[in-house]
């Protein structure tokens, strides 16, 4: 039987304000265990929660950004449980009336289509502290750095079909809340999670199968394997006449397989209700406004901008524009070299490939955005070909040295001189007789192989355009 | 001295004729003296006590007259301090010593009022007889066979027994204001978030507010002037101008609209104390005031209303006593869910363990809609009621309890004890400032006058409140505590 999967995705980011969510302590990643933790944090008997504007804010920009409804008034809601790393005994968050109401984004498939995942909601909400059980043996141990810390919360729609299409759909979240700089969205640091909820069918079908949650996947690669391990497992479950479990399971990396967490949560009923410390929060049109008055350019429009001002590809456009820092990049390179095409060339190719190899964000690259252009510049200008260009660009990772300097130190200058290059042409047309010959009896595709040996004679230096003109001319 | 009101202390201070050393001198001689029998405080701060005495008097001395400086006030339990254990009436915070400050504290500290101590009351302000307290009950100075009331018993005894000047209270249901009563004393709740409830530790978030215990209306206002104002660490503190509450004491109240409430002068109302408030309304007939009847139809939904609001908010507010960060914790836990079950089954007593299994149940799954949702329209119903009734008229009187204070004990029932706020709680949940004044004695015992104003609205119930006690001597009755031993 052909089977279809439906996969939704809860997605937290942690919004990297400057404190907390109801309280004034700063909230930076990495600090000493229980640093960051005031008395409102621990739960002091007597303190109050007051609300961060700025989170607020932060989801706005979010809600604007996937053209969401935006609540005029929300609503924080407590929600109940008891466990050591929630000092309170409750989370507040925010259930009936969340600040973002639905929205979608954009993903671009493999085929190059593009597809619209609806998003449900997204709230804000307080994360809880975290449990320390390796280090302590028999007792566990409570940091409380990150209790409180601002989380939004982003439910998508079970409109996600297959694992790519997941790892896209985050992607291109983890892209706009980057734009937007909202959040940091590091999964490796867990200011970006994941829980995946997944479910199959009979192709075709139209009731929801019952569904699995996995949660806390912390890397991109890992939700495509959980989302595949997870997929067959229910495959082999209902194929074995079994029926799947609605339950929370865990993915683990090194076995690649998700497996029943002991299940604390099955009989929860965290009794929700109206957080009566806090006022529901109310804005109006005005306040809305200056947000999206403030809103940076998106991913999609600046794709769209990339292919009408640059005339780049859709596929080049969208490799370019899928962080911030890398369209800052190509900008300031396709700017200052003048010509977009062979930039674009270079930052997708050349580039990227070194920094892929070396694990490296472009914002840490090694070669800036300015000497890259120097380089593309000097292809443009005739001064070294795209192949030499090849060659400085290695030196460049490793010396600090400018564009200019080390293509006059290693003598990599394209040669132009007319006579220098009579010279290198007079000497392949005395090494080769034959295939002057049979150029001149008309066989074109040897002139390519004369060019050849003429451009290796120069070490690549040769002007190949200047080499192809005169042996035509001397050959005639 | 220690029976005056604070403002005639405070008249005696600045005359000279007394020091604030002397004055806390005398009542802790008071405390010692009658603390062991009335049980109304907790803790007494003896050496910080006299420090910051001695500290006010330098302040008066360099020409600081701020009308409380050196005024000696006590603390209702409930409100957290820096240098004292805040045990909220309970075992589960037997230990706690606050890192802070309640904002309360705080203005009262930078008044220059001194503190004697940190007076007893129900644990976690659950109860309205002072007898939940895990320090044992508080004793009635008119009688002490009989409860004080509660949950702020301690101050409201503290106060009638001129255990101190002026004590701070919390009024959820009627906490002030029904002790106030059983006591003889004025008991003052002002509109929710007209003071700050930062550091006072919350039972019901959305009907906590704090006040003050005094022996006069006058004191009341002199309390308010320092308790009152915006508060940025809680949201739910007002940003409104505070009023100066002592300046309109003396407005004329010649055409002032008085409601009477048919509702509480209805079945269950003692006839001594229906007597005795249409007795006291005819002061403020002779004053120039017009009666006249109002309807607050939905009133008798009020206690049923609290009863699953207040636990609901309760069961999420008493989460955090678990016994990983503070206070008790019990012996030996085999693992965390030990921990948490001993811990709260050994801290917790019983009223608090009953508030606490309501309310969840009351937030349950499945019961949310039929008990907390409908509690919710019953509040706004039971507030409505008040809007239209202050359409009519400017304030609304009736009697602040059915029944002056009980027998200690006698009230095994817990549905008998919650239908003694049965005036009071629907103050609480239309957020409502209210007072209760001493309105006479029945059988010997004091009773009250429960004044209701509308929202912010604290300086007219303060000048109607002040206006009676110009003209009647009831706030002036005192507890004969030599026979009452």
């Amino acid at each position: 039987m052909e089977w279809e999967s439906i996969i939704g995705l809860e997605v937290h980011v942690s919004l990297s304000t400057k404190s907390k969510l109801f309280s004034g302590t700063a909230s930076e990643f990495g600090a000493e265990p229980n640093t960051q933790a005031n008395i409102f944090d621990l739960a002091i008997p007597g303190t109050l929660p007051v609300f961060n504007n700025e989170a607020l804010k932060m989801a706005v920009r979010f809600g604007l950004a996937i053209g969401a409804e935006i609540s005029k008034r929300s609503v924080f809601d407590r929600k109940n449980y008891f466990y050591p790393d929630l000092p309170k005994g409750y989370q507040v968050t925010q259930l009936d009336f969340p600040t973002v109401g639905k929205g979608s984004l954009s993903i671009i498939l493999e085929d190059g289509t593009e597809k619209i995942i609806g998003i449900t909601r997204a709230h804000i909400e307080e994360n809880a502290g975290k449990s320390l059980h390796e280090e302590f043996s028999g007792q566990s141990g409570i940091d409380l750095n990150r209790a409180g810390e601002p989380l939004l919360e982003i439910v998508s729609e079970p409109e996600i079909n297959n694992a790519k299409e997941a790892v896209a759909y985050l992607k291109k979240l983890h892209s706009i809340v980057r734009y937007l700089e909202i959040s940091d969205a590091i999964m490796a640091q867990g200011s970006m999670r994941c829980d995946v909820n997944v479910s199959i069918r009979p192709k075709g079908g139209t009731k929801l199968g019952t569904r699995t949650e996995i949660k806390n996947i912390n890397s991109f690669r890992f939700v495509e394997k959980a989302i595949n391990s997870e997929i067959l497992r229910q495959r082999e479950v209902i194929e074995d006449g079994g029926e799947i479990q609605q339950e929370t399971r865990r993915y683990d990396a090194n076995k690649d397989t998700t497996s029943s967490m002991r299940n604390k949560e099955v009989a929860n009923d965290y009794r929700y209700f109206p957080e009566p410390d806090l006022l529901p929060v109310v804005i109006d049109d005005e306040f809305i406004a200056a947000i999206h008055s403030e809103l940076p350019e998106l991913p999609d429009a600046k794709k769209e901008r990339f292919t009408l001002e640059f005339g780049l590809s859709n596929y080049d456009a969208g490799v370019l524009t899928s962080t911030r820092e890398m369209a800052e990049y190509f900008e300031k390179v396709a700017k200052a070299c003048g010509d977009s095409k062979l930039a674009a060339n270079w930052v997708t190719g050349d580039l990227l490939a070194f920094l892929n190899k070396n694990d490296l964000e472009i914002e840490n690259s090694p070669i800036q955005s300015e000497r890259l252009a120097v380089l593309v510049s000097r292809i443009k200008d005739n001064t070294i070909s795209g192949k030499i260009a090849k060659t400085v660009f290695e030196t460049m990772i490793e010396d600090s040295a400018t564009v200019d300097e080390i293509i006059e130190r290693k003598g990599l200058k394209q040669v132009t001189d007319s006579s220098e290059i009579e010279n290198l042409v007079d000497e392949v047309i005395a090494k080769n007789p034959d295939q002057v010959q049979q150029l001149k009896d008309g066989k074109e595709q040897v002139l390519g192989f004369l060019v050849g040996q003429a451009m290796k004679l120069s070490q690549g230096k040769a002007n190949p355009g200047k080499v192809n003109k005169l042996l035509r001319d001397k050959t005639k | 001295m220690i029976e005056k009101t604070a403002a005639e202390l405070s008249k005696a201070l600045s005359g000279r004729e007394i020091s604030s050393v002397e004055l806390t001198q005398a009542f802790l001689d008071r405390i010692r003296k009658q603390n062991t029998m009335l049980n109304a405080y907790i803790t007494v701060c003896e050496d910080s006590a006299l420090a910051q005495a001695k500290a006010a008097d330098k302040r008066r001395a360099e020409g600081d007259s701020s009308p409380l400086l050196g005024i000696p006030i006590a603390h209702k339990d409930i409100f957290c301090t820096k240098e004292v254990t805040t045990t909220c009436g309970s075992k589960m915070l037997h230990n706690f010593i606050a890192p802070y400050n309640a904002t309360v504290v705080e203005n009262c500290i930078n008044e220059g009022a001194v503190t004697l101590g940190k007076t007893n009351m129900d644990e976690f302000a659950m109860g309205s007889s002072n007898e939940t307290s895990f320090y044992g009950p508080v004793r009635n100075p008119w009688d002490i066979n009989r409860v004080p009331g509660g949950s702020s018993g301690g101050s409201a005894t503290a106060v009638a027994a001129d255990l101190c000047a002026i004590a701070t209270g919390s009024d959820t249901g009627g906490s002030i204001r029904q002790p106030a009563a059983f006591c003889g004393i004025t008991g003052f709740k002002p509109s929710y978030g007209r003071v700050s409830r930062w550091g006072m530790i919350a039972f019901a978030s959305s009907l906590d507010q704090a006040g003050s215990l005094c022996k006069s209306a006058e004191d009341a206002a002199l309390m308010t002037n320092v308790m009152a104002g915006l508060d940025k660490k809680d949201s739910t503190s007002i940003d409104k101008p505070v009023e100066n509450y002592t300046a309109s004491l003396n407005d004329s109240l010649s055409g002032l609209k008085i409601g009477i409430p048919r509702q509480h002068f209805a079945e269950g109302l003692s006839t001594e104390i229906e007597k005795g408030i249409r007795e006291a309304l005819k002061e403020y007939e002779k004053l120039g005031a017009s009666i006249t009847e109002v309807d607050l139809p939905n009133n008798h939904l009020s206690v049923s209303a609290y009863y699953v609001i207040a636990p609901a908010e309760a069961s999420a507010n008493l989460s955090r006593y678990d016994g990983v960060r503070y206070g008790y914790r019990c012996e030996n836990p085999m693992d965390l869910e030990d921990m948490y079950k001993r811990s709260r089954s050994e801290g917790f007593g019983d009223e608090v363990k009953r508030r606490i299994l309501v309310g969840t149940y009351a937030l349950s799954a499945g019961y949310y809609d039929a008990y907390y949702r409908k509690a919710q329209k019953i509040r706004r119903l039971i507030k409505n009621d008040f809007i239209e009734a202050f359409k009519e008229v400017d304030v609304i009187i009736g009697p602040t309890s059915p029944n002056t204070a009980f027998e200690l004990g006698a009230k095994s029932d817990p549905i008998s004890m919650y239908l003694e706020d049965i005036y009071t709680i629907a103050v609480n949940l239309s957020g409502l400032p209210g007072i209760s004044i001493p309105a006479g004695l029945a059988n010997g015992l004091p009773f009250g006058m429960h004044i209701i104003g509308k929202d912010f609205d604290e300086a007219k119930i303060l000048n109607i409140a002040h206006q009676f006690q110009l003209r009647t001597n009831w706030h002036l009755k005192k507890p004969n505590l030599e026979q009452a031993n």
